[in-house]
């Protein structure tokens, strides 16, 4: 496994245990296994956006089920990330329709600003570059996902305020 | 202005907001529902209504319903599929981020018609905003008691979570839905047993669409009876299409069933025509899965007769010179699009997405994908698009899931309608290189190339 070789250091905090909780109590007592893919989303946001085979079996511990069982959940599901991303990922769709409106050129773009290839993640760990399929904003393209929410009718422009943004620590990514 | 159903209420400041929402007559249809009518009546409303599904294969909603174990005593689910993934399908996401009481309301009297004490609603895990509004709406319903034990004095309770996905487009199908709410790997199930009988953890269970359960609220309000005057025919109702594509207005645009294609496409009341006014090329009525139509068969039918936006009128002619109506997932193509290359999009975007179960599946839309590249690119070979029909062909009918055919029919109408497009790539290799080979060079203008 690729991360192998990279550590996190795991930290189920009080607050997060309570959400983690919450998240159980939606599902019947003997159902536990339901709340693995919002628990995995919670425990996720506040480990730096990845997931590590030690956080997989914690979470595994906490949900009363094997490891393997999550392991071949966080395998299946994209917005799983096994190994470190930026702390800023952009994720740009590339189907269909943002693509007819020129989403390729975006991703281009913002790679080359961040000086990184797609995929790639900048050396410092503040950003990844992605390209994903359809996020449901055809109407609003060419656009990209930034944590919780969409970037859309994106511009060269919007794209180096984003970056501008995100250095300046005035990027909301996640909505608790 | 035309008839409204879900979005009548859109622009009303606030409308997002429990107390809007309630001022404004929300919620009625479940006093209305809960005091005064039996759950079996409500189901006779909706079949009445002629409401079909709206998440893409226009099944009767109130058939569906009707199927419902309620025999063998289990509890019983309402599973609500807010996994909106197909390309071109962005309208349940502008319902829930608007007015996200609309389908909670539409949750608990559609639960109560079921007898289902415990319901869900399935969202995308991309769309995490938007979960996080319907889990603020949820609080507030239960705070106002709408949610919860002994709704409104009655001896129905129902409860009512939210739960997220994590980007698997194959969770949109009903069986990977249910595993996926179970907290596994969204592979499809092999049906029969369908969910009606043994759905979520082994319960009977009904999946349904946002679009489709919104509408149920004014199915109540105002009976199914009053429902099927709208519309025309056996397409009942209002349609949200999610337009996108070259045209000047894209967005979400609830229509009453039965206007002109042409009249949805240039009329400065939803899509206001196309992009700096180039010639329409080709349309994909009902999202990424339906047969793509050619310039021709847009406006009229291969009869002459007008296009219309019902589930009768886009499909008229088959596949042969027809397509469907789909989720609504309305793409428009002008000139500088290119079909290979999109085509060549689509068949990435299935290989991607296929969960792996059956090989025709995981095998075909990979071959699928890598011949379209190969042509796109300018590496194809005469044999190629005799090979990528042959593949499409096995796929079709041989799957558990839709998603084999679903990858499979693009490729078919593309190669149906647009076969000269895929030979002028074939032939003039060196002129397809630059990824913008029709925005440069339009092939109305080069077709000559390659027609005989
Ligand atoms: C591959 C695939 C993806 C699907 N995605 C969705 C989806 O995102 N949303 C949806 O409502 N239905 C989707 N469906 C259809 C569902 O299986 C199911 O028919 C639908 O949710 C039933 O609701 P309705 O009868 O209200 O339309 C999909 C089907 C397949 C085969
Ligand atoms: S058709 Fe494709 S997506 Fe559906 S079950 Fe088979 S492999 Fe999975």
């Amino acid at each position: 496994m690729e991360n192998k070789n990279y550590t996190q250091v795991i930290n189920i905090t009080p607050e997060l245990k309570s959400r983690i909780d919450e998240l159980i109590s939606h599902y019947p007592a003997d159902k536990r296994k339901s709340a693995l893919l919002p628990v995995l989303h919670e425990v996720q946001d506040a480990h730096d956006n990845w997931l590590s085979a030690d956080l997989m079996a914690k979470v595994a511990e906490i949900l009363e089920i094997t490891p393997i069982e999550v392991f071949e959940v966080v395998t299946f599901y994209t917005m799983y990330n096994q190994k470190p991303m930026g702390k800023y990922m952009f994720e740009f769709c590339l189907t269909s329709c943002c693509s007819l409106r020129g989403a390729e050129d975006m991703l281009e773009y913002a790679c080359e600003k961040l000086g990184i290839q797609p995929g790639g993640t900048t050396e410092d760990g503040m950003f990844s570059v992605v390209g994903v399929q359809c996020l449901g904003a055809c109407g609003y393209a060419p656009m990209m996902q930034l944590g919780d929410f969409y970037k859309e009718h994106l511009t060269p422009a919007q794209i180096d305020q984003i970056i501008e943004d995100c250095k300046a620590g005035k990027i909301i990514l996640h909505d608790k | 202005m035309a008839k409204k159903i879900l979005l009548d209420k859109i622009n009303i400041p606030g409308i997002k907001s429990y107390e809007v929402y309630r001022q404004n007559g929300g919620y009625a249809s479940v006093e209305k529902a809960i005091k005064t009518m039996t759950p079996d009546a409500i189901t006779e409303e909706v079949k009445a209504s002629g409401l079909r599904g709206r998440g893409g294969a226009g099944f009767p909603m109130g058939l569906k319903w009707s199927f419902i174990d309620k025999k063998s005593g289990k509890p019983r689910h309402l599973v609500c599929n807010a996994d909106e993934s197909e390309p071109g399908t962005f309208k349940d996401r502008y319902l829930m981020e608007h007015i996200p009481h609309l389908l909670i309301e539409g949750m608990i009297t559609s639960s109560y018609a079921l007898g289902a004490n415990l319901s869900y609603i399935y969202i995308r895990g991309e769309y995490m905003w938007v979960y996080k509004i319907i889990e603020r709406a949820i609080k507030e319903a239960y705070a106002a008691g709408w949610l919860g034990k002994n709704i409104l004095g009655s001896d129905y309770s129902l409860d009512l979570h939210v739960h997220c996905g994590a980007g698997a487009y194959i969770c949109g199908e009903e069986t990977a839905l249910i595993e996926s709410l179970e907290g596994k790997r969204g592979n499809p199930r092999i049906k029969p047993p369908f969910p009606a009988v043994s759905g979520l953890w082994g319960n009977p269970t009904v999946v349904n669409n946002v679009e489709s359960i919104s509408n149920v609220p004014w199915i109540v309000n105002n009976s199914g009876e009053e429902f099927a005057k709208i519309g025309l025919g056996r397409s009942t109702g209002t349609k949200l299409i999610s337009a996108s594509g070259h045209i000047k207005k894209p967005g979400v645009y609830e229509i009453e069933l039965g206007i002109t294609v042409d009249e949805f496409i240039n009329s400065e009341e939803y899509c206001g025509g196309m992009i700096d006014d180039r010639p329409i090329k080709a349309l994909i009525p009902g999202g990424s899965s339906v047969p793509i139509l050619p310039a021709h068969l847009i406006y009229k039918t291969a009869e002459g007769e007008d296009r219309l936006m019902t589930y009768e009128s886009l499909s008229e002619g088959g596949f042969a010179t027809g397509s469907m109506m789909g989720s609504g997932g309305f793409i428009v193509y002008n000139d500088t699009a290119c079909i290979v290359r999109n085509t060549w999009n689509f068949a990435k975007f299935y290989a991607h997405e296929s969960c792996g179960q059956c090989s025709p599946c995981r095998e075909g839309t990979g071959w699928m994908e890598k011949v379209l590249y190969r042509i796109e690119t300018g590496h194809g070979t005469s044999e190629d698009i005799d090979l990528l029909w042959d593949i499409q062909r096995k796929i079709e009918g041989n799957t558990i899931c839709p998603l084999g055919d679903a990858a499979a029919w693009p490729v078919a109408a593309a190669i149906r309608h647009f076969r000269e497009e895929f030979e002028y790539h074939i032939q003039f290799p060196e002129k397809v290189k630059n990824r913008n080979h029709f925005v440069d060079e339009p092939f109305e203008s080069i077709k000559h190339l390659v027609t005989k």
